[in-house]
C-alpha cells in the first residue's frame, strides 16, 4: 500500500471538481487529501490527490482518472523526482513554560507565529506530510487546541512539467 | 439565421441526422415540443413512462450502430430515465438524453420539478452537461454526439434549462462541422509492438481459445473477428453481449461462456494455453471465481478503453485500440510472417473440444407434456429462420434465448446484460421495429418482467411497431426461483407472482393480438401465425413449465470447469 501524489489538470467546468471525488467515491479508492486551485491557465485547474493502495488499484485509479472527459492530463509525481509541501496552521495553548518551549519548537520546525494572544498562539508550519505530523506529535495533543491543514500539493523537479 | 434555443435543438438534431427522438412531454421542454410539432425532420416517439423512451432509444442504438435520442422533462421526467441510462452505460451504448431543467434563475431552489439531472445521472454517463449559455447550445449537442459515439460509446445527457429555449431570444446558428475536445482522444490504433508480441503468442499455441465481448459488435468488427478466427482455426466463444460478432451456426463456434455457457466453452477456457481477448470486459458473469479463472492461459487482451484492461484479471499482452482496426493489422501480420500455428497440437485441441461438445450440455426433456421454454426459443429461430431481430428482458428466458437462438449476425441480440433491467424488451423492440420495419422483431420476456414497462402495448399501438411478444410464462420470477432452489433449500421467498393478468385480454385491451398457448405440439404453429400478422404486435403467452431450471450454471464462487449441470447430463470423469 504505497502513498502516491496524482496531479491532475482538470477543466475549469462546474462539476468537475464531482466528477473525481464521485468516482472515488463510486469505486471505493481512498483519498488522503485533495487540493484544487487554479493554475497559470485559466481555463484549467489543477488539482493533488494524495491516495494509496496496491500497484492495480493505482493504475485503476489513473486510468479511471483519465476516462474523465474533463481531465486534460495527469501524471503520478510520487514516481518521479519531486517536490511536496503542506501548509499547517496550529492553535496551541501557550501560557507559562510552554509559551517558550512551543516558541523554541516553533522554530526548530522553521514555522512562523501569525497570532498572539496571552494565553495562545496561531502557528503556522509548512513542509512534507510527515515533518507536519512530527510537528503535532512533538507539541502533543494536550496543547493543541485548533489544527487546519491545506492538504499535499507537489510539482515535479527540474524542467519537465505537467501541461495540456 | 438566427434561431431560438428551441429551435436550435430541433436543427442540431437535424443537422446529426437523427430520425428519431424517443420522448415525453413535461413544462420544462414545452418550448422544445413546440418547435418539435413545426418541423418533419425528426419524427418523434410518444413513449408512455419514461424509462421506455430510453430503453427504446436504446434499443434503436443497438440495433443500427446509430446514437439513440431520448427528449424528458425536469425533475421525474430525468429521474424516470435513469434507469435506462444507466442501462445504456452498463453496455457501452450510444445515447444522447435531452432532459429540461427548471430556469437558470431559479436553479438550486428546490422549484416545482427540479432536480440536479447531472448530478444524479453523473455515475451512469459517459458524460454530461449543463447548458447555462444559449451561444453555446448547438456546440454542447454537437459535443454530445460526438463523446457519445466515438472511443467507447456511452450515454450523454445534456441538460437544458427553460429559459435557454425561451422562443423569443434567438442568436445566429451554425452546426459545428467538427469537434475537438483537447482532454478527449481515443486511441484508434493499437501499438505496432504489442500487436507483434500478440502475433508470436498465437504461434505458439497448442490449446487456444478466443473470447470476444460486446466490444466486438459495437466497433462494427464482426467482420474483422470472422476473417481472424477462420485465419487461426482456433475454437471462438462469445459473452452474453457479444453473441452474433460469430456466426453461433458456424464449427468454430463452441457456444457462449460464462455462468450459464456451454460445457465446452467454459472447459475450453479452463484448459486454454493462450487466450485472446477481444473487446470483452472479463465481468464475473464470465469469469467465475477469480484466482481459478484460465489458470493455464497466457493472455492477450484487445479493447478500446483502457480502463478495461487488467481491470479484474491481469493480461500479459495489452492492446489499446479500436478492435476492428487492431484485427485487421494482425491478420496482415500472420499473413507476413513464416511462422505458423501447430497443426498437430490444434488438432489435438479441437479433437477434445468436440468430445466436450458430445456431452450435449443444452439437452433438455422432449417428451414433457408441458411447454419446455428451450423448446419455444428453439422453434422461434426455426420460424424466423435465424433472422429476427431478438430483445429480452432478464431472467431465465433470456439466457434461454440466449443459448438457444442461434445468431448469425452482429445487433440482431439486443438485450441489458451489463445492468440486468427487467422491463428492457418490449421497448427495445419498439425502438428496433421503427429503424427495422420490414424486419422480423421478437421480444423474448417472462410474466414477470413484461410488467415492468408493460405501458408500452400502447406505444406499439399507435405506431403500428409489429413486434412478437414470446412471453414464457411460468408463474415465477424464474431465475430467482431458481436461485432459490439451488442455494436457499426452495425456499421461494416472494418470487411467485400469485396473481397475473389475462395476458390475452390486455392484448387486446391495448388493441393488440393475443394468443395464450398451452400445449407442446401448439407452439409452432403459434410462432408462423403470429410471424405471418406483420405489421401487427402479437402477444405469444407460452404457459411453461414452472420447474425448468437454466443449464449448465456455474454457481457463485465456482470456476469454470466446476459447472452445474441438467439432471440427466452425465459428463464422463475422463473428459472433465
Amino acid at each position: 500500500m504505497k502513498r502516491h501524489i496524482i496531479s491532475i489538470l482538470i477543466e475549469n467546468e462546474s462539476g468537475a471538481l464531482s466528477r473525481v471525488a464521485g468516482l472515488f467515491s463510486a469505486r471505493g479508492y481512498n483519498i488522503e487529501t485533495l487540493t484544487v486551485a487554479p493554475t497559470e491557465d485559466a481555463s484549467m485547474s489543477r488539482m493533488t490527490l494524495v491516495t494509496s493502495g496496491s500497484e492495480e488499484i493505482i493504475e485503476q485509479i489513473t486510468k479511471q482518472l483519465n476516462k474523465l472527459i474533463d481531465v486534460v492530463k495527469l501524471i503520478d509525481i510520487s514516481e518521479s523526482s519531486h517536490i511536496e509541501r503542506e501548509l499547517m496552521m496550529v492553535k496551541v495553548r501557550a501560557s507559562g513554560e510552554m509559551r517558550h518551549e512551543i516558541k523554541r519548537l516553533c522554530d526548530i520546525f522553521r514555522g512562523n507565529i501569525l497570532d498572539v494572544t496571552p494565553s495562545s498562539y496561531v502557528v503556522e508550519v509548512t513542509g512534507e506530510q510527515s515533518k507536519l505530523d512530527a510537528f503535532l506529535r512533538t507539541v502533543t495533543d494536550d496543547h493543541i487546541i485548533e489544527v487546519v491543514r491545506s492538504g499535499t500539493t507537489g510539482i515535479l523537479r527540474g524542467e519537465r512539467g505537467l501541461h495540456a | 439565421m438566427e434561431l431560438s434555443g428551441a429551435e436550435i435543438v430541433v436543427r442540431c438534431l437535424r443537422d446529426e441526422g437523427v430520425e428519431y427522438i424517443f420522448g415525453y412531454p413535461g413544462g420544462s421542454v414545452l418550448h422544445i415540443y413546440d418547435a418539435l410539432f413545426k418541423q418533419d425532420d425528426v419524427r418523434h416517439i410518444l413513449v408512455r413512462h419514461e424509462q421506455g423512451a430510453t430503453h427504446a432509444a436504446d434499443g434503436y442504438a443497438r440495433s443500427t450502430g446509430k446514437p439513440g435520442v431520448v427528449l424528458v422533462t425536469s425533475g421525474p421526467g430525468a429521474t424516470n430515465a435513469v434507469t435506462g441510462i444507466a442501462t445504456a452505460y452498463m453496455d457501452s451504448i450510444p445515447l444522447v438524453v435531452l432532459t429540461g431543467q427548471v430556469p437558470t434563475p431559479v436553479i438550486g431552489s428546490d422549484a416545482f420539478q427540479e432536480c440536479d439531472t447531472v448530478g444524479i445521472t453523473r455515475p451512469c454517463v459517459k458524460h454530461n452537461f449543463l447548458v447555462k449559455d444559449l451561444s453555446r447550445l448547438a456546440e454542447t449537442i454537437r459535443k454530445a454526439f460526438f463523446i457519445a459515439t466515438t472511443g467507447r460509446p456511452g450515454p450523454v445527457v445534456v441538460d437544458i434549462p427553460k429559459d435557454i429555449t425561451d422562443p423569443n431570444i434567438k442568436v445566429p446558428y451554425e452546426y459545428p462541422k467538427s469537434v475537438s475536445i483537447r482532454s478527449y482522444n481515443p486511441q484508434v490504433k493499437g501499438h505496432r509492438w504489442q500487436i507483434k508480441k500478440a502475433v508470436d503468442l498465437l504461434m505458439s499455441a497448442r490449446r487456444p481459445m478466443i473470447y470476444t465481448g460486446g466490444g466486438v459488435i459495437l466497433g462494427n468488427a464482426s467482420h474483422s473477428l470472422v476473417r481472424l478466427t477462420r485465419l487461426l482455426g482456433f475454437p471462438i466463444t462469445n459473452t452474453l453481449m457479444g453473441l452474433g460478432a460469430y456466426p453461433a451456426t458456424d464449427r468454430q463456434f463452441v457456444g457462449m461462456l460464462g455462468m450459464h455457457g456451454t460445457y465446452e466453452a467454459n472447459m475450453g477456457m479452463h484448459e486454454c494455453d493462450v487466450l485472446l481477448a477481444i473487446g470483452a470486459r472479463f465481468d464475473d458473469r464470465v469469469t467465475g471465481k477469480l484466482a481459478q479463472f484460465c489458470p493455464h492461459a497466457r493472455i492477450i487482451h484487445i479493447d478500446v478503453d483502457p480502463a478495461s484492461i487488467s481491470k479484474t484479471v491481469r493480461v500479459d499482452v495489452p492492446i489499446v485500440g479500436e478492435v476492428g482496426t487492431v484485427m485487421d493489422e494482425m491478420i496482415e501480420m500472420i499473413g507476413s510472417i513464416s511462422d505458423k500455428v501447430d497443426a498437430k497440437a490444434l488438432e489435438a485441441w479441437w479433437a477434445r473440444i468436440d468430445r466436450w461438445r458430445q456431452i450435449n450440455c443444452l439437452g433438455f426433456d422432449r417428451e414433457s407434456p408441458k411447454i419446455k421454454p428451450q423448446y419455444v426459443i428453439e422453434q422461434l429461430w426455426e420460424v424466423t429462420r435465424g433472422n429476427a431481430f431478438v430483445t429480452s428482458d432478464v431472467g431465465q428466458h433470456q439466457m434461454w434465448a440466449a443459448q438457444f437462438y442461434r445468431f448469425d449476425q452482429p445487433r440482431r441480440w439486443i438485450n441489458s446484460g451489463g445492468l440486468g433491467t427487467m422491463g428492457f424488451g418490449l421497448p427495445a423492440a419498439i425502438g428496433v421495429k421503427l429503424a427495422h420495419p420490414d424486419a422480423d422483431v421478437a421480444c423474448v420476456t417472462g410474466e414477470a418482467s413484461i410488467q415492468m414497462c408493460i405501458q408500452e402495448l400502447a406505444t406499439a399501438r399507435q405506431y403500428r411497431t409489429g413486434v412478437k411478444i414470446v412471453n414464457l410464462n411460468n408463474g415465477y420470477m424464474g431465475m430467482v426461483r431458481q436461485w432459490q432452489e439451488f442455494t436457499y433449500e426452495s425456499r421461494y421467498s416472494h418470487s411467485y407472482l400469485e396473481t397475473i393478468p389475462d395476458f390475452v385480454k390486455l392484448a387486446e385491451a391495448y388493441g393488440h393480438v393475443g394468443v395464450r398457448i398451452e400445449k407442446p405440439a401448439d407452439v409452432r404453429d403459434a410462432l408462423e401465425e403470429a410471424f405471418k400478422m406483420k405489421d401487427r404486435t402479437v402477444f405469444l403467452d407460452f404457459l411453461t413449465d414452472p420447474a425448468e431450471n437454466v443449464y449448465p450454471m456455474i454457481e457463485a464462487g465456482k470456476a469454470h470447469h466446476e459447472m452445474r449441470m441438467a439432471p440427466g447430463v452425465t459428463v464422463d470423469r475422463e473428459l472433465a
